[in-house]
């Protein structure tokens, strides 16, 4: 999984996914984009996965520091069905 | 014929959701320039069901909010909000239920599971009775939350469930959870960490009822008004979840001639459908909750698993192999594992534990919550479930791609004093009212013995 | 030569400034035996492994080999740094509640302005035409040690105390070797004791008078499972400064000085600074700033590829190897500033992964941000700089850059 958020994501609204798999619950992402990644308890982590427009480079930043590279930003896929 | 590496042709994928997106992404990825087409039965595009039972019922997140971002783009013709209804094998065609045919080269099958509905459909009608599979049933459901239902009974205390009902409690609503097995999760994790599940449920404040089954659903003017229990207790509530665990869809395929039925679509362990003669096809793939395969490290017995790490993983083997010829195609070995959260705690568990005899507390306790339970079987370590301990998970998830043997040695600083094996009691799913989120559906152990039924 | 005294190779001074050939050795032998019966291990994967294995402890204590550098008898305690769970947990837990989520969840965020503030600062006062700068006395020091000390609630005027207490206590376990270590493990004890009293007297004066730090939330918060006791607070704390004064000061000034041997990376990153995280990971990973983990010992005899390590043995997971292991990243020797996958050991990982990353990663983003326009005007007056002596926290001593004639 790709850490890095897709460029021009910008433009189509940002949705994040974090494979939960991976985490460890280093909260790096909670640290660094607390309006979208939350810690519920001490190790659990919920994000809201429509990022506000207002936190996308809090996101990217989160991804790209994510110590297990667990967070994946991009546009909503699927965006061209019709 | 033999297998050739083939990126040109038509490419069908049933199933547009999470194992079906990555699929097709994989496809890309790798070279595939052919024609690609999704056929999702939801009009949505793919979206993420975990927090659907998380923080959308928490009220914290829309239902609509919960889109899967993709990977790439991947070209494809998506055809949202239709069904497949059947697939001809000979023609190479899948069906539509508005009579479309697709034809296709080569087919992907992703088409995953529904909730269980409860078995009365009168009852199953009343309003304040909800499943939750899909987002548009997680959003009608957390709009009734939040408008402050008096009280919530959920029927069935397997993951979906329990969760649900640490959403009730986080947003101060009462609820009662009725289960027919021994406690909460114990289909899953068996008997140790389900006592421990039924504790930190009454710790926050769930009117836990365990060993009973919800006899029937009373209703008036068309809305529910409670529930009658088999222990003869009656519980008032305006809204019921059934947590009753998952059916694959497979219905579709019936007839059609491949290994298909209840327990899903039998592939080879690269991902390949049998047919109902167990022959295995070389243009039908698998992937997904809808999967039964053989996995090496659990005596290749056939697995299902309803985890999302399962639906990345199995797709991109589907994906690699649709595309790749006899020798450069790849088995799918990934260690199976999943994640919940609930009552504040995070649960993540690395292997199958319901293969097993027995279990060893190796780190920590459940009385300070936090805590690794180490599953073994027959000497060899087969699983480990962690609770708020997920950095330690990875050194299990060693042992048991290696086998190691069953308990682990000392040396943990945090280990029990009394860290001694004990039954790992993983019941007879028979006696569940949730469905497992695994199902051993080989030869062994022998409580679950169950004959592969090609067409089942 | 022999990999029995590859340690002592590392860590002569006169391989500070590029030790990665000796890295490169450490890999190709996988783990080596050191002479004092101590273990090395460089390779990527062990060293992952190792960092999530129950049975690798962080206390230094439960050595059975003479230990020159531990703990005297009359030393205070380790600090959670160097604890094992339970205690590591909870002492960690109390110390990340005034500090991050999921009780303080916006601190370190809310910081970004000040920080570029006091980065901004600094940088103002470079001074005009010709000037040299000292990168490191007159920037990558004073912007961590302000922040830390505005965290903790230390007043900024006291400065030049601690900095002599935590510039001593550092060298203590410096193990240079060829130099009896006695004297200097006993001053750094001396060190480590006046700072804590020091700390824990600040502390105490916050007693029932909270103000809006963490030394105040600390020592006036109660959490579920209580408080810390007198001690516990005190280590915490010299923990707390010495880490917020000694790690984030390399990790900036080895950006300046990578950024400006590779002009390619930084012409790029004034072209999109938007890469500035991606080019911190990097950097955390090519040249990090705490370069092993020193004081890790099993609990039991435990096997990396092949060699026992036996219980009590000392064993040293060289961390800055395992970031330039071509097993695990492609081109390992190139700094590539869009580096996908980059997951690094930078900050360690498992239970004892680093306290103050997220601290770390915005500071140093900032300061380096705040740095971008005026790197590209400037030149190294000094290729390799003069380094510190610690080849465990390795990094220039002094950073002198001026203006391009």
């Amino acid at each position: 999984m790709t850490g890095g958020a897709e460029r021009g994501a910008d433009r189509a609204g940002m949705q994040i996914v974090v494979d939960l798999n991976r985490c460890q619950g280093y909260a790096q992402c909670a640290f660094l984009a607390p309006q979208v990644f939350q810690l519920h308890g001490e190790e659990a982590l919920t994000y809201a996965p429509a990022v506000p427009d207002d936190q996308l480079e809090r996101v990217r930043g989160a991804a790209t520091a994510c110590p297990v590279q667990a967070i994946l930003a991009g546009e909503q896929a699927g965006a061209d069905a019709g | 014929m033999p297998a050739e590496a083939r990126s040109d042709g038509r490419i069908v994928i049933v199933g547009a959701s999470l194992a079906g997106l990555r699929a097709a992404e994989t496809l890309r990825d790798e070279g595939f320039s052919g024609e690609l087409t999704l056929v999702g039965e939801e009009p949505h595009p793919p979206y993420d069901r975990p927090p659907l039972t998380k923080q959308v019922l928490l009220g914290r997140v829309r239902a609509d909010d919960v889109g899967l971002p993709r990977r790439r783009a991947v070209e494809a013709r998506w055809k949202l909000g239709v069904r497949a209804s059947g697939l001809d094998l000979y023609g190479k065609k899948v069906l539509l239920a508005n009579g479309e045919q697709l034809p296709f080269d080569r087919l992907l099958i992703a088409t995953g599971t529904r909730a269980r509905p409860w078995p009365d459909p009168d009852a199953a009608r009343l309003d304040g009775v909800f499943t939750v599979r899909t987002r548009d049933d997680a959003g009608r459901l957390a709009e009734r939350f939040a408008a402050g239902p008096r009280r919530v009974l959920v029927i069935g205390a397997g993951f979906t469930g329990s969760e649900i009902a640490s959403a009730c409690r986080e947003r101060g609503i009462e609820v009662t959870v009725a289960e027919r097995g021994p406690a909460p999760l114990v289909g899953a994790l068996g008997g140790t960490l389900g006592a421990f599940a039924a504790r930190m449920q009454r710790a926050h404040g769930v009117d836990l009822r365990c060993g009973v089954t919800v006899t029937g659903l009373k209703g008036a003017d068309g809305r529910l008004t409670g529930a009658e229990l088999s222990d003869g207790g009656r519980i008032d509530a305006d809204i019921a979840v059934i947590a009753l665990g998952a059916v694959r869809n497979t219905e579709w395929l019936a007839g059609s001639g491949l290994a298909a039925g209840p327990r899903g679509v039998a592939c080879d362990a690269g991902c390949r459908a049998f047919d109902m003669y167990g022959i295995v096809t070389d243009d039908i793939f698998v992937a997904g909750d809808v999967a039964r395969f053989p996995h090496p490290l659990f005596e290749y017995q056939m697995l299902s698993l309803e985890h999302w790490g399962n639906a990345v993983a199995q797709a991109e083997v589907a994906a690699h192999n649709m595309i790749s010829s006899g020798p450069h195609r790849r088995p799918h070995l990934t260690v199976p594992a999943f994640w919940s959260s609930q009552f504040g705690l995070n649960i993540k568990s690395i292997g199958v534990p319901t293969f097993s005899d027995q279990v060893v507390v190796a780190q920590g306790s459940p009385e300070e919550g936090r805590l690794v339970a180490v599953y073994g079987y027959r000497g060899r370590v087969t699983a480990a479930v962690s609770v708020n301990r997920a950095k330690w998970l990875e050194h299990y998830r060693r042992l048991i791609e290696t086998a190691a043997p069953f308990p682990p040695g000392p040396g943990a600083a945090d280990r029990p004093e009394s860290a001694e094996p004990v039954p790992s009691d993983v019941p007879d799913p028979k006696v569940l009212s949730h469905g497992p989120t695994v199902a051993l559906t080989g030869h062994l152990p022998d409580r679950r013995l169950t004959l592969v039924r090609p067409g089942g | 030569m022999s990999t029995e005294t590859l340690f002592h190779r590392i860590a002569d001074y006169a391989s500070r400034p590029d030790p990665y050939p000796l890295y490169a050795e450490l890999r190709e032998h996988g783990v080596v035996r050191q002479d004092d019966g101590s273990y090395l291990v460089g390779t990527y994967d062990e060293i992952a492994a190792l960092l999530h294995d129950p049975r690798i402890s962080s206390d230094r204590r439960l050595r059975t080999v003479p230990d020159p550098l531990g703990p005297g008898q009359d030393d205070v305690p380790p600090a959670f740094i160097g604890l094992d769970d339970p205690e590591h947990d909870r002492l960690r837990r109390l110390t990340m509640r005034p500090f991050g989520p999921p009780h303080s969840p916006g601190r370190i965020d809310a910081l970004r302005d000040e920080i570029s503030r006091i980065a901004g600062e600094l940088a103002d006062g470079f001074g005009g035409d010709g000037k040299r700068i000292d990168i490191v006395d007159d920037f990558a020091y004073p912007l961590p040690v302000t922040v830390i000390c505005r965290l903790l609630g230390v007043p900024t005027e006291d400065e030049p105390r601690f900095r002599a207490w935590s510039d001593t206590i550092v060298a203590g376990f410096d193990s240079t070797p060829g130099e009896d270590p006695e004297q200097r493990v006993r001053s750094a004890t001396e060190a480590r004791r006046a700072m804590a009293l020091y700390l824990g007297e600040l502390a105490e004066s916050r007693r029932g008078h909270p103000s809006d730090d963490m030394l105040s939330a600390l020592v006036n918060d109660e959490a579920p499972e209580g408080r810390m006791n007198r001690i516990e607070l005190m280590t915490t704390s010299v923990l707390l400064l010495i880490a917020g004064h000694e790690t984030t000061v390399n990790l900036i000034t080895n950006g300046v000085l990578t950024l400006l041997r590779h002009p390619d990376a930084l012409a790029r990153l004034r072209d999109d600074p938007a890469l500035m995280p991606q080019a911190v990971e990097e950097l955390l990973r090519y040249e990090p700033p705490v370069q092993m983990l020193p004081q890790r010992t099993p609990l039991a005899d435990v096997e990396v590829s092949g060699v026992t390590v036996p219980q009590g043995a000392p064993l040293i997971l060289v961390l800055a190897a395992g970031n330039r292991d071509p097993l695990r990243f492609a081109e390992p020797d190139r700094f590539d500033i869009t580096r996908p996958d980059n997951q690094h050991l930078g900050f360690g990982s498992g239970v004892h992964s680093c306290f103050g990353a997220p601290l770390a990663r915005i500071e140093t983003q900032i300061a380096l941000t705040t740095l971008l326009h005026r790197l590209g005007d400037l030149r190294l007056v000094e290729d390799p700089p003069p380094y510190r002596t610690n080849p465990v926290l390795r990094g220039p001593r002094h950073l002198v850059v001026e203006p391009r004639a």
